[in-house]
């Protein structure tokens, strides 16, 4: 693969990584935000395997191969079986079953309103451009050019983790920080060894099904995924 | 070289004037087919032109000068846009005074007058559609100044025929992230500059959701024709910036009549093409609530500053 070729590719791939995290605090509906996280997760895989084809790296392929079926095919997978539980439980229960149905399903209210939260993940993107400034000069390979799409993505899902309301919306936005340290990883040392990517995928894979549970739980127990409704403690 | 600049300059014009109703009623028709209407035919624009021309002109009571003088004002301006935006030459007289600063002000100053011409009329739509097209304008035009940049960056000037002529040069600019960005950034504020659906209704004339229309409800006769005549020539013209920024193929950039006509064909086309598609899509779209049209503005500023900061950043030293 040719030099230029490379790096558009790369530069495309790390722009609909960051376009994804970036729309995923445009959409209100939680199953758009899932199909976003895994559109991300694939083009997380195209960023590995790039690198990995560019430096003649099996395993960077091998790895790029787990990440693809991990994030963009298991992880959405058990979101939305989630996401069904908590429609079809709704459904069969209540009277008022359309009502709540988009109740659940949609991330009504946002701590900070959308068009504020875009600003602001404008605002955190330009961040992450400055702050990986002297660690891009200190060898500016197309690679590590690209290095504050990373940062930028881990700042948005931080971002993401603190205002939204759902416990599922939250979900996405741990697995979009986690997306945004794996890419920092790759683009920055070209990934982390075999064994520790491994650990990753299985501790964040674990860390799904807990949540997934916990937000199946939470919704029995309280009728509701709002996190915020959780502040009191009750007997 | 300058009889073809000046040719070019007559010919874009020529067909900017005459195509902009045509542009509409193709809109128009295409939508009327799709929804299984027989539709109005395309040449209905410019039977309706010529209807209210021949009318006699009416002014409300106590209205003044912004009021008179927004119709030729909008058309003025929207006539200076044809001559100075690249649709089918980047090698004409007035290259050197098409930036793009020059035309993002003209725009708002079309916008502007169109405004104070509604707050003149004194009536309550007047002002309520005055002051929504004020705040969608305000949100539009660092969209478009910021989309535009991000194309900028790699020609090195603000210059509109520069950036097309080197986009013609180099298609692959166009591909980068920065490009793709800069592309979706554009089309949504084009759509909300120009008044098209999920930001304003064209069609409407329900209190509620009225923007353009609210302003000129005021308007009969000749000035009625001027405005709507206005309107039609800033979306033909920025539905052609659109084509020649990001479709630049075929553009004239040297001095043969030849190429000057093939890329007036190809623009026409290209306006067709592109104003057929958007008439498809708004069949499939509802207008968004008003409340929600600074979201999508917001949306799309991110995505003309992300498209900025990708060509300064990834584009580097190895993108040129």
């Amino acid at each position: 693969m040719s030099e230029s070729l490379f790096t558009q590719l790369l530069d495309l791939a790390c722009g609909a990584f960051l376009l994804a995290a970036v729309v995923v605090l445009w959409r209100r509906e939680l199953a758009a935000i899932v199909r976003l996280f895994a559109l991300q997760g694939l083009a997380l895989a195209a960023i590995a395997l790039l690198l990995g084809l560019h430096e003649d790296r099996w395993d960077l392929i091998v790895v790029a191969a787990g990440i693809g079926a991990l994030r963009a095919g298991l992880l959405p997978y058990l979101i939305r079986r989630a996401l069904a539980t908590l429609v079809t439980d709704r459904a069969q229960g209540q009277d008022q079953a359309a009502y709540t149905h988009s109740e659940e399903v949609r991330e009504t209210q946002p701590l900070v309103n959308v068009a504020a939260s875009l600003l602001t993940a404008a605002a955190l993107t330009l961040l992450a451009y400055a702050v990986a400034r002297p660690l891009v000069e200190l060898d500016p390979t197309p690679a590590t050019r690209a290095l504050p799409v990373g940062l930028a993505v881990v700042l948005i899902g931080f971002f993401v983790l603190v205002t939204r309301r759902r416990a599922l919306a939250q979900v996405v936005g741990f697995l979009l920080l986690d997306n945004g340290i794996t890419a920092t990883a790759f683009l920055a040392a070209s990934g982390v060894p075999l064994i520790v990517e491994l650990g990753v995928s299985f501790d964040v894979l674990l860390a799904v099904l807990v949540l997934q549970l916990l937000t199946v739980r939470v919704r029995e127990a309280f009728g509701t995924t709002d996190i915020d409704d959780l502040r009191e403690l009750h007997d | 070289m300058n009889t073809v600049g000046y040719t070019a300059i007559v010919l874009q014009v020529g067909a900017v004037v005459a195509g902009a109703p045509l542009l509409t009623g193709l809109m128009r028709q295409t939508r009327a087919r799709l929804e299984g209407r027989a539709g109005a035919g395309v040449l209905q624009p410019w039977r309706d032109v010529r209807k209210l021309l021949r009318k006699e002109p009416i002014t409300p009571v106590g209205t003044g000068p912004a009021f008179r003088w927004a119709p030729p004002l909008l058309v003025a301006t929207s006539l200076v846009l044809a001559v100075l935006v690249p649709l089918i030459s980047t090698d004409t007289p007035v290259r050197g005074r098409a930036d793009l600063i020059v035309v993002v002000s003209l725009l708002a100053l079309g916008t502007l007058a169109l405004a104070l011409a509604g707050l003149d009329t004194g009536t309550a739509f007047g002002g309520m559609g005055a002051s929504r097209e004020m705040a969608i304008a305000a949100l539009v035009e660092p969209t478009i100044l910021m989309a535009v940049f991000a194309l900028s960056i790699p020609a090195g000037s603000t210059n509109l025929p520069v950036i097309v002529a080197g986009a013609a040069d180099q298609p692959a600019r166009l591909t980068s992230p920065a490009g793709l960005l800069a592309i979706a950034a554009l089309a949504v504020a084009v759509l909300a500059e120009s008044g098209r659906l999920p930001v304003d209704n064209p069609a409407t004339h329900l209190e509620l959701t009225m923007v353009h229309e609210a302003m000129t409800l005021e308007y009969a006769g000749p000035d009625l024709a001027l405005v709507e005549f206005g309107a039609q020539l800033r979306l033909t013209v920025l539905l052609g910036l659109l084509a020649s920024l990001f479709a630049p193929w075929g553009i004239a950039t040297g001095a043969s009549l030849a190429a000057v006509l093939l890329a007036l064909l190809l623009a026409v086309l290209k306006v067709a093409v592109l104003g057929m598609a958007l008439a498809a899509a708004e069949v499939f779209w509802a207008k968004l609530r008003l409340f929600r049209v600074p979201e999508l503005l917001a949306g799309s500023f991110l995505l003309a500053l992300l498209a900025v900061t990708a060509s300064y950043f990834l584009g580097g030293e190895g993108g040129q």
